[in-house]
């Protein structure tokens, strides 16, 4: 039992109500807005220690014994998940302060940023499939309400279709859910785990497989459903779409790798051959979509699509090395993809608009920011010694090792096409002359830091592009501590004991 | 009940299939509530029917009068109702948004000029140099 459990749920709705508490005062709602994320993260990293020092840590609501009660449950997967959605609400958290305009923030951008930290934490946390549900539900009301923030045409539409394609696969989620207490009449996920190589029907146990597969790959934005994503998350102001692009679809990575590790392990032979198929084809589907985009934020959704395959992929191999990559995965891609994000933002202020084809002369005026997105875009397509390339590296190294050829290729050549597109973002926003007309009068004169108050934008993406070369440069302690969840993941017996105690 | 029920899901599954396919906004979100409402009925009948005593213990007892129903499909399926109606709600609240900013519910004509994107901006009135002030 570890109290600790409970305090990445906590604050985050505690911080919410505060800011709601002063919904009048701007001010204060940015600065509650930021210390919450402060609290949060540090609350994090004392569970981290936890979990990393003395294994596995449980807490049971109510001192109901699983399977009865609630379950918490955190392992090193969930706390690597929790420890980056963290970071990236302070850093999201900092750049909002001058992103987010003051109609925003009165009607409850800060609370609603933190309900959705609570839901995605909650996601991570929870040991029970009926709570994942909840939990999911939770990040999605904030996250619905978020991307319509401001009623804008092209946020309505793109609203709108996220609204009933995440309703549908909620239902779809809950279905599965039913099924399975059908099945086991259980919901505690290391019951689950106990009970289902038990049940005679295996064909039922995959049938519930694929509606899961299907459930969370529709929020994980995986190959035949992932059309909703590029059609909303570059409408909404940028720090909402860097923290959708960031841990949203990883949630569903997350669930994914949860459960096709936890419950579903009958038939890897049939779910897991359908794993790599999905994660070839949304990885080339993406970055296809990338290649023939014009738009600074559509092309980066497009790329969100196809990093998601290299995470399938990892998790398809079902191996150590593989599931080591695919956590390292996310955790390098929402650094690097959130800083993106906030990158497009910046270049939006400067230039007035986020059409490549009206961007220009970027690197002249502003050449830090230039260096800043090289850094960023190169460790998205995995150039040596950035984040990307070690995670990159430990797939291929995975994929190598069960021979599994084709996809290997399939990774390599997508990852050159990734550049082939961010190299597009360059050559017309950065290196492209500046346009005649429609350019800002601030354009050139405006400072990054100084006078403007632009750096609150640029300090945050600083300090994400400092990550990002650190994880490069001393990756080999991140790598253990993945490598520690991998090997969680694949033996669930710890998983299981750590919640009902010994068997 | 236990032939029922199934049945009745199916074929509010169905309608609710048909009503998601149709191109004004609001049928499909009618459809997406008759989904959730057949999805609580299948997990309604997934957790088993039977016509046993409530689970409630006797005054004087300790434990409930067996044969006793299980709890907590209901349990699980207020908490699904309860979560489908607060989204259902802000579905339809932003439905009648839409309507009210694009003035149609039909969803190709929604779509027309998708590739504006100046409007997720800030105002104008909150450009970089004014918000100082």
């Amino acid at each position: 039992m570890n109290g600790l459990l409970v305090l990445p749920v906590a604050i985050p709705l505690i911080t919410a109500t505060l800011a709601l508490l002063f919904r009048k005062s701007s001010a204060m709602q940015r600065w509650i807005g930021v210390a919450g994320m402060v609290v949060l993260l540090v609350s994090v990293l004392i569970l981290f220690r936890d979990v990393y020092v003395d294994g596995i840590q449980v807490l049971q609501l109510g001192n109901w014994d699983a399977p009865f009660g609630i379950t918490l449950v955190a392992d090193l997967l969930s706390m690597l998940m929790l420890g980056i959605s963290a970071v990236m609400g302070l850093i999201i958290a900092i750049y909002s302060i001058y992103d987010i305009d003051k109609q925003r923030e009165q009607f409850g951008y800060y609370p609603l940023l933190h309900v959705l930290l609570m839901g995605v934490n909650g996601s991570f946390l929870t040991g029970d499939v009926f709570n994942l549900y909840v939990w999911f539900e939770v990040m999605l009301i904030a996250s619905f309400i978020l991307l319509a923030l401001g009623n804008s045409r092209n946020q309505l539409q793109g609203a709108l279709k996220y609204v009933i394609i995440n309703l549908f696969s909620s239902l779809i989620f809950l279905f599965g859910v039913a099924m399975l207490y059908g099945m086991t009449g259980t919901l505690n996920m290391a019951d689950l785990a106990v009970r289902l190589p038990e049940v005679e029907n295996v064909g039922l146990v995959t049938t519930v497989a694929m509606i899961f597969l299907v459930s969370f790959g529709i929020k994980a934005a995986i190959f035949p459903l992932f059309f909703w994503l590029p059609a909303s998350y570059h409408t909404p102001p940028v720090a909402i779409s860097a923290i959708f692009g960031g841990l949203l679809t990883k949630v569903g990575v997350y669930a994914l790798i949860r459960v096709f590790t936890l419950l579903f392990t009958q038939d890897v032979g049939y779910t897991h051959t359908i794993l790599i198929w999905v994660a070839g084809f949304t990885m080339v589907t993406g970055v296809l979509g990338a290649a023939s985009h014009f738009e600074f934020r559509k092309i980066l959704s497009f790329h969100i699509v196809s990093q998601i395959g290299y995470m399938i992929m990892g998790l398809a191999f079902n191996t150590a090395l593989g599931l080591m990559g695919a956590i390292f995965y996310v955790l390098h891609n929402i650094l690097a993809k959130s800083n993106l994000f906030l990158i497009s933002g910046i270049a939006q202020r400067l230039t007035g608009t986020f059409e490549l084809k009206q961007m220009g002369g970027l690197y002249k005026h502003y050449p830090f920011l230039a260096v800043l997105f090289l850094i960023s875009a190169f460790a998205l397509a995995g150039f040596p010694p950035l984040s990307g390339f070690w995670a990159k590296l430990t797939l291929v190294k995975a994929g190598l090792s069960l021979e599994a050829y084709v996809i290997t290729a399939v990774a390599i050549l997508v990852g050159l096409l990734t550049l082939f597109s961010m190299t597009k973002i360059w050559m017309s926003a950065f290196w492209g002359t500046v346009p005649e007309k429609g350019v800002p009068e601030h354009f050139g004169k405006m400072p990054l830091f100084g006078a403007g108050n632009l750096y609150i934008m640029v300090v945050p993406v600083m300090i994400v592009a400092g990550l990002i070369i650190l994880v490069g440069f001393y990756a080999q302690p991140l790598l253990e501590v993945c490598l520690g969840a991998a090997e969680q993941l694949l033996d669930p017996s710890q998983y299981i004991e750590a919640v009902l105690g010994p068997q | 009940m236990e032939t029922i029920l199934p049945i009745l899901a199916g074929a509010i599954f169905a309608s609710g299939i048909y009503l998601l396919l149709r191109q004004s906004t609001i049928l499909t979100i009618i459809g997406i509530i008759l989904i959730s409402n057949s999805v609580n009925l299948a997990l309604f009948s997934l957790g088993r029917i039977s016509t046993e005593n409530p689970p409630l213990v006797a005054a004087g007892s300790t434990i409930p009068e067996a044969p006793f129903a299980n709890p907590l499909p209901q349990a699980l399926i207020l908490t699904a109702i309860v979560i489908g109606f607060g989204l259902l709600a802000f579905a339809l609240a932003l439905a009648y948004r839409s309507y009210k900013e694009l003035g149609t519910v039909d969803q190709d004509q929604m779509l027309k000029d998708p590739e504006d994107t100046s409007a997720a901006i800030v105002t104008d009135s909150e450009t970089p140099e004014n918000r100082e002030a």
